[in-house]
């Protein structure tokens, strides 16, 4: 994955991790991928959740030293 | 020293009283200089542009002459940047000066652009610009009957703001006894009712509480004008009467076109609030691409941060403090209750009940700002 941007989602609660990734893969290519890092706990499932609702591809998610590491690319 | 700040909003407002007061014997000594330089003459005090959605203030109670909130000791220029020039240490101005600085502040802000989703610009009302909120409220007072849909785009300002709508839209058709044939529907980006957990959780019985609908998970994609119709990027849609959006927004074109940063957003040290690459080079607000709200509160506190820092800096040679992430947001929950909230990047907001007298400080703010601005609260 070290073709990924990186997005930085620790530690904050407001706009948060999943806007924060919205955010960024507005601004993507398709077929780009985007390494989302959070320490919220809810983002093992929220964030998940939204990449399948909308279409993209989630590539990996894993909690490592209690931060979750999130790869999706963009797929539309 | 040769101090630049560009952006007269509230980050470089408070930044440069700030840094006036704590170096005005520097600055009467001839040893600093701050200039500021912005894109207006008047400072406006956009949380208020909510009530003028909804006649509560009209949009001359918005403004002050940007002049008369700085002290002294800053210069102040209309004439915003039109490129940085940073391994240069100079910005060129619209009218074509050159100004070089030792250190520059960047708080040129952010900008709605509905634009970048079809239709909404036709389509949609918004109290995101002044002009938007006059004819907003013009819209509100003709409704009689049907669906109010709320549409929230990504990124944007003051993220307690489509919450604060619904309380207010709720309070506004009540007082007027057609609550009941105006129905409130509210779409968001993610899959709860706000992004800050403990926001969502307060607001969900409030909502149900008030019979408004909602729909999560609900990015815009278009705005069907003709139809009347808002379709999302997740495959959905709501019909509507009258259709309101936060629109997204993005930073100014300038960041941009001098390649300083995709969307218009300045990569920033969370704490430092230095641009990446650039010691001499501090970032402010909206401007930065921080995972903190686009609000006046945080670049409020980040000012006072940057502000100690260079005064620091220029005393003893270097920085003392770090920015921690704080904000601070009052919460309208109506037209006559309110509470707040605040956070860091470690602490989470603690919601307390809402309240008139947290309705009536806020009420007082939207005059205290004034002072707040100046640098004296």
């Amino acid at each position: 994955m070290s073709d990924s941007k990186v997005v930085d989602a620790r530690d904050t609660f407001c706009p948060g991790p999943l806007m924060e990734l919205i955010t960024h893969m507005k601004q993507a290519e398709v077929g780009e991928t985007i390494e989302l890092l959070s320490t919220d706990e809810g983002s093992g499932n929220d964030v998940p959740e939204w990449v399948n609702k909308v279409g993209h591809e989630l590539i990996n998610s894993e909690k490592i030293d209690g931060v979750w590491h999130i790869t999706i690319r963009k797929a539309k | 020293m040769r101090i630049l700040i560009v952006g007269g909003g509230t980050g470089g407002t408070i930044l440069a009283n700030n840094l006036a007061r704590r170096l005005s014997s520097e600055i009467r000594g001839r040893k600093v200089k701050i200039t500021m330089l912005s894109a207006s003459d008047k400072h406006m005090y956009q949380p208020g542009l909510l009530y003028v959605a909804f006649g509560q203030m009209t949009p001359d109670q918005l403004y002050r002459d940007q002049q008369s909130l700085l002290e002294p000791g800053v210069d102040f220029y209309v004439d915003p940047v039109a490129e940085f020039q940073l391994d240069h240490n100079k910005v060129v101005t619209k009218s074509g000066k050159t100004c070089e600085y030792d250190m520059l502040v960047i708080a040129t802000g952010s900008r709605i652009v509905p634009e970048q989703i079809p239709g909404m610009t036709e389509g949609a009302d918004t109290f995101y610009s002044e002009a938007g909120a006059v004819k907003m409220f013009k819209r509100l007072r003709e409704i009689e009957e049907g669906t109010i849909a709320i549409a929230v785009g990504v990124p944007h300002k003051c993220p307690i703001a489509p919450v604060e709508l619904v309380f207010s839209l709720h309070d506004y058709f009540t007082a007027k006894g057609i609550r009941d044939k105006v129905k409130i529907k509210y779409h968001y980006p993610i899959g709860r009712i706000h992004t800050i957990a403990n926001v969502a959780t307060w607001a969900k019985p409030e909502f149900d509480r008030m019979g408004i609908e909602y729909e999560t998970l609900f990015n815009v994609k278009e705005v069907d004008p003709e139809n009347k119709v808002v379709r999302s990027e997740e495959g959905t849609e709501t019909e509507y009467d009258m259709l309101i959006a936060i629109p997204p927004h993005a930073g100014m074109e300038v960041i941009e076109n001098s390649n300083l940063g995709t969307g218009g957003w300045i990569p920033t040290d969370r704490h430092r609030l230095t641009m990446e690459g650039y010691d001499n080079v501090y970032v402010l607000g909206d401007t930065t691409n921080l995972p903190v709200s686009k609000t006046g509160s945080a670049a409020h506190f980040e000012a006072e941060v940057v502000a100690e820092n260079i005064a620091s800096i220029i005393k003893i040679g270097i920085p003392v403090k770090d920015y921690d992430g704080k904000v601070y947001c009052f919460i309208e929950t109506g037209h006559d209750s309110a509470t707040h909230a605040m956070f860091d990047y470690k602490n989470p907001p603690d919601l307390k009940p809402s309240s008139k007298p947290m309705h009536w400080f806020k009420m007082a703010y939207n005059q205290m700002y004034w002072s707040s601005v100046r640098g004296l609260l």
